[in-house]
């Protein structure tokens, strides 16, 4: 069987959620592993809400807003311009490719672009595999075993 | 009528707090005389066996400070909580895995190959790695191992109240000192399960006296580069400063000495990621609308990850790909 990704794209009601709705409603096809969550604003997306999506089981993280210039709240989407490459770093730190965290501004009348955006992206994330993070959360039966399956965790 | 047990536990920790508790000065004559100090490796000679044989709940507080990374620091957590009414993680590494939480970027692995194998400062023929078992010809020896990973206090036990800090300020700790004698003599009801003691809601920029303007960042430079304005915020001269992902307590004392908030404190009230809360307050201020000119400065601040995580990666979001 084939990896199915699960990505998260976090969508700017104003542009990208809108533009999502046109590739729907033209019945546009493309890939059906993103999770859209619709935010007022890519400015909305704290870099929290990618971090938190990874520890979750994302193995990719979409975020669309407006074009520059183009934003509702006139600034928002700069805001996230200059998230995403910070939290790029953050993640690249841990060992994760930042290529899994992908940011395209999307308009309301660019279904097109969404369908094209999602169906690479969604390709990419493929090609790059299943992500497997350490999980942190605390087992005590496992710590008590840990020295024998050391690593296991 | 016997003195209410205070029991105080250094787990993965640099012994700071310790000392930090020593440094309320005359007050610790007070902590003597109210209470009776059942066990404190740092500074009375009692053995675990003691505190294994004290009743569930003898001990009316323990102060726990230190993350929890081997399995000598679970145990004793775990036999602290038993014995304890109230137990306090006590300091940054017991409330968000504070600096030995650092070693989260690397498994147990890496650090055991570097530490024994690769350092420049290992020996050519040591490569010993220490096992937690040796046979011996008295018998087998064991010694405590070391985790995958390190967690903090509240991660691994049920903890009461927090005390943030690295270490948490001696003026911080009388308060609390007093203020726990108060409830115990008086009768008066404890504050609610989970309340951050000795520190404030807010952050470290409102105890900061700099004065604040706009901030519109060109340049990012480590401390060293510049002369800055002991004035003005620090942030506005370009120096990464923990301030507004920090939770106040301290009373701003590095940056009154000029020195940019290192985060010792910890994570605001309703923050739920100091790293991902500092990634968004400086992308924020970044004065450029142009991506390669974005990317220019953001590769100014030196290993952002170290830098927003220093006292709060065990505890963070962030997770590690396994290796």
């Amino acid at each position: 069987m084939s990896f199915e990704p699960r990505i998260v794209g976090f969508l700017c009601n104003w542009c990208s959620y809108t533009g999502a709705d046109l590739a729907g409603t033209a019945r546009m096809k493309y890939p059906p592993n993103v999770l859209p969550i619709r935010v007022m604003c890519s400015g909305r997306v704290d870099p929290g809400f990618i971090l938190d999506a990874f520890r979750n089981g994302a193995d990719g993280v979409l975020v669309c807003g407006c074009h520059p210039g183009d934003c509702h709240y006139v600034e928002g989407n700069y805001k996230c311009l200059r998230r995403i490459p910070l939290t790029k770093k953050i993640l690249q730190g841990m060992g994760i490719p930042p290529e899994r965290l992908r940011l395209e501004w999307v308009s309301a009348s660019e279904g097109a672009l969404f369908q094209e955006v999602i169906t690479e992206f969604t390709a990419q994330i493929q090609a790059l595999g299943p992500m497997h993070l350490t999980d942190w959360a605390f087992d005590p039966d496992a710590a008590e075993h840990e020295p024998v399956g050391a690593g296991k965790e | 009528m016997a003195k209410p047990k205070l029991a105080i536990y250094w787990a993965s920790s640099c012994g700071g707090c310790d000392i930090a508790i020593l440094d309320i000065e005359d007050k610790i004559l007070d902590v003597a005389a109210f209470f009776d100090v059942c066990f404190w490796p740092c500074a009375t000679d009692f053995k675990y066996d003691d505190v294994r044989k004290m009743a569930d709940k003898s001990i009316t507080l323990t102060l726990f400070n230190g993350a929890i990374r081997s399995s000598e620091n679970y145990e004793i957590a775990k036999l602290l909580r038993q014995k304890s009414v109230v137990l306090c993680a006590f300091g940054g590494c017991a409330s968000e895995g504070g600096i030995p939480g650092l070693a989260n970027f690397y498994d147990k692995k890496s650090i055991m190959e570097y530490a024994y194998v690769l350092s420049p400062s290992v020996e050519a023929n040591g490569h010993v790695i220490p096992q937690p078992e040796t046979e011996v010809k008295e018998g087998k020896l064991e010694i405590p191992y070391l985790w995958n990973t390190v967690r903090s206090l509240r991660q691994v036990v049920d903890v009461d109240y927090i005390i943030p800090g690295c270490p948490p300020q001696s003026d911080q700790i009388a308060a609390v000192v007093a203020a726990v004698i108060d409830i115990l003599q008086n009768g008066k009801p404890l504050p609610p399960k989970g309340t951050v003691l000795g520190a404030s809601e807010k952050s470290c920029c409102d105890d900061c006296p700099r004065q604040r303007n706009i901030k519109k960042i060109k340049q990012f430079k480590r401390p060293f580069e510049s002369v800055t304005d002991p004035d003005l915020c620090l942030m506005e001269q370009g120096i990464v400063c923990m301030g507004p992902a920090t939770r106040a307590g301290c009373g701003a004392k590095c940056v009154k000495a000029g020195v940019p908030c290192r985060g010792c404190y910890g994570l605001p009230a309703n923050c739920r990621d100091q790293g991902a809360k500092m990634a968004s307050a400086i992308a924020s201020v970044i004065d450029s609308t142009d991506p390669k000119e974005i990317d220019h400065i953001i590769s100014g601040i030196a290993d952002p990850l170290g830098t927003f995580y220093r006292f709060s990666l065990a505890d963070s979001m962030l997770r590690r790909v396994q290796s």
